[in-house]
């Protein structure tokens, strides 16, 4: 197909599928109407990430951008979650066909919507600049 | 296990057909407009071909023009009538929601060009509804054009009856037989049938070769202009080796087709009632109604790229219906034209058969769709929250 290596790797092999129970933050980004549902659940303790999960629904590259992000970020503290961008989730998976970037959007997003929780969910803010964009209409964002 | 199960996109080559065309790339390849022997070998050969579609289609050779495949017979034809319906003042054209592009890009086009058309809707089970079609034909109605059968879901319109509500209402009647030809019985006289499209590559003959019958009467457009052939209607030399195997593959198809048909239809029944057994998993297009190598169904829950991937990946080549295999964000318009919800579409799967495949693969099938399906649901928010009954 259309897909590197890497890209097959996380698709066939997905890492950190799963829920997890006391989420300090989840996020779910997407709709079933465009066919990408991805959710993402955080756990958070003193600043670091420690641990990261994912459910999804959609196409090879929507599992496979789960699957990456998630990786990206476990074991990073908070101020490098928030910078994970659509770029280094792609360039990690060796890159994306052009058809398929949304999906790496869908996946910062879901990281962004899942740490935003955790900031409401203690009553702080969030830096602007990395709060997420997602409106769950994918033909909003243009990629 | 290596198993073909996408029939309707494209087939493999029959041992007959290949047969018949392996002499014209290194014998018979003179071009049949040369008046020198070998030239005139050529042209008997293609005359042969002619009458050989001719004869299987209930056809006069006269009325049979090769094309370079569906695509192109589809346009010819929405063409052709549209240029006769302009000269007498008639710029509306009917058609249905299901076409294959090769249709409705045409029909867009002419849109734009002024005419107006009317694309009739065809309800759950796929199929359009006559009552529909006579309250859509209007004095000036140019063209009824209506597939034969559907090329995703597989479903068979009641072309017949079709056929003859255009003749009582003197409209020019096309039929895409692209995926019935060679598997559902044709006869143009008998199914009041004015204009046809079909395509060698989908009853194993070769890629890019196929006709447009239009019956004698009816002045052809020519779409591609330049040397004589095929009576001045459609230039270019003839693609003599894939018109030759699309001759025998016909043939042979037309001939073999109440038994072969009756033996790809087991396979499809077993394999539909096979994966019907599983959960929340339903059956698009009507039953009965359906091509005999068809099956499409939606998996609720999971999205149909990924489903086609992890069946690739266990030997498995089918299809989907679902934005990601489309390139755009919108899924198939067959399926939200029977009524699926968007995410339903995009959990489709198509897999169809051919007198290749055996009851050994359909047993594979069946044994390695239903783990692939509990994985990706076991990674599913969308199967979650049905399972919640939310
Ligand atoms: C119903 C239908 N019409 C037209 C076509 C186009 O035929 P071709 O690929 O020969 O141009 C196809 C093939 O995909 C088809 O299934």
């Amino acid at each position: 197909m259309m897909y590197s290596e890497k890209v097959m790797d996380h698709f066939t092999n997905p890492r950190n599928v799963g829920e997890i129970e006391d989420a300090s933050g989840i996020g779910e980004v997407g709709n079933a109407k465009c066919g990408d549902i991805m959710k993402i659940f955080l756990k958070i303790e003193d600043g670091i990430i420690t641990d990261a999960k994912f459910n999804t629904f959609g196409c090879g590259a929507a599992i496979a951008t789960s699957s990456m992000a998630t990786e990206l970020i476990k074991g990073k503290p908070i101020e490098e979650a928030l910078k994970l961008s659509n770029k280094a989730v792609v360039e990690a998976l060796d890159g994306l066909p052009p058809v398929k970037l949304h999906c790496s959007v869908l996946a910062e997003e879901g990281v962004k919507m899942a740490l935003q929780d955790y900031y409401n969910k203690r009553g702080e803010e969030m830096p602007e600049e990395y709060r997420p964009r997602c409106d769950g209409d994918c033909s909003g964002c243009g990629v | 296990m290596n198993v073909y199960a996408d029939n309707a996109a494209t087939t493999r080559v029959s041992e007959a057909a290949l047969e018949a065309m392996l002499p014209c790339f290194v014998e018979n390849y003179g071009n049949p407009s040369s008046p020198h022997h070998i030239g005139q070998k050529a042209a008997q050969i293609l005359l042969a071909a002619r009458q050989t579609m001719a004869e299987h289609l209930g056809a006069e050779a006269s009325e049979i023009l090769f094309t370079s495949g569906g695509s192109e017979a589809d346009n010819q034809a929405i063409i052709t009538a549209a240029v006769i319906g302009a000269r007498k003042g008639k710029k509306h054209i009917i058609s249905t929601k299901i076409e294959h592009h090769a249709v409705l890009h045409a029909l867009n086009k002419l849109e734009k060009e002024g005419y107006e058309i009317t694309l009739l809707d065809v309800y759950e089970d796929g199929i359009v509804r006559l009552s529909d079609l006579e309250a859509a034909i209007r004095p000036d109605t140019a063209l009824v054009t209506i597939m034969y059968a559907n090329n995703e879901i597989g479903t068979i319109q009641p072309i017949k009856e079709i056929g003859a509500l255009c003749r009582e209402k003197g409209v020019i009647f096309h039929t895409d037989a692209v995926q019935a030809a060679g598997h559902l019985p044709i006869n143009v006289k008998e199914q009041n049938i004015d204009m046809l499209s079909l395509s060698a590559h989908k009853f194993h003959g070769p890629k890019g070769a196929g006709v447009f019958f239009c019956r004698k009467g009816i002045p052809i457009t020519s779409i591609i202009e330049g040397g004589a052939q095929e009576r001045g209607k459609r230039a270019g030399t003839e693609n003599l080796p894939a018109i030759v195997g699309m001759a025998a593959a016909f043939k042979a198809a037309c001939e073999q087709m109440p038994d072969a048909a009756a033996r790809v239809q087991a396979m499809r029944d077993k394999l539909i009632d096979g994966i019907l057994q599983l959960p929340e998993v339903i059956l698009n297009g009507d039953r009965e109604k359906r091509l005999p190598g068809n099956v499409n169904v939606s998996v609720k829950g999971i999205e149909g790229e990924s489903l086609l991937l992890m069946l690739d990946q266990a030997g498995i080549c089918a299809s989907s219906g679902s934005a990601c295999t489309s390139g755009s964000l919108d899924p198939s318009h067959v399926l939200l034209a029977i009524g699926l919800t968007h995410e339903v579409a995009h959990g489709s799967l198509r897999l169809s058969l051919s007198e290749y495949n055996n009851d050994a693969e359909i047993d594979y099938i069946l044994s390695t769709l239903p783990p692939i399906v509990e994985r990706l649901r076991s990674m599913s928010p969308v199967w979650k929250k049905m399972k919640e009954g939310k």
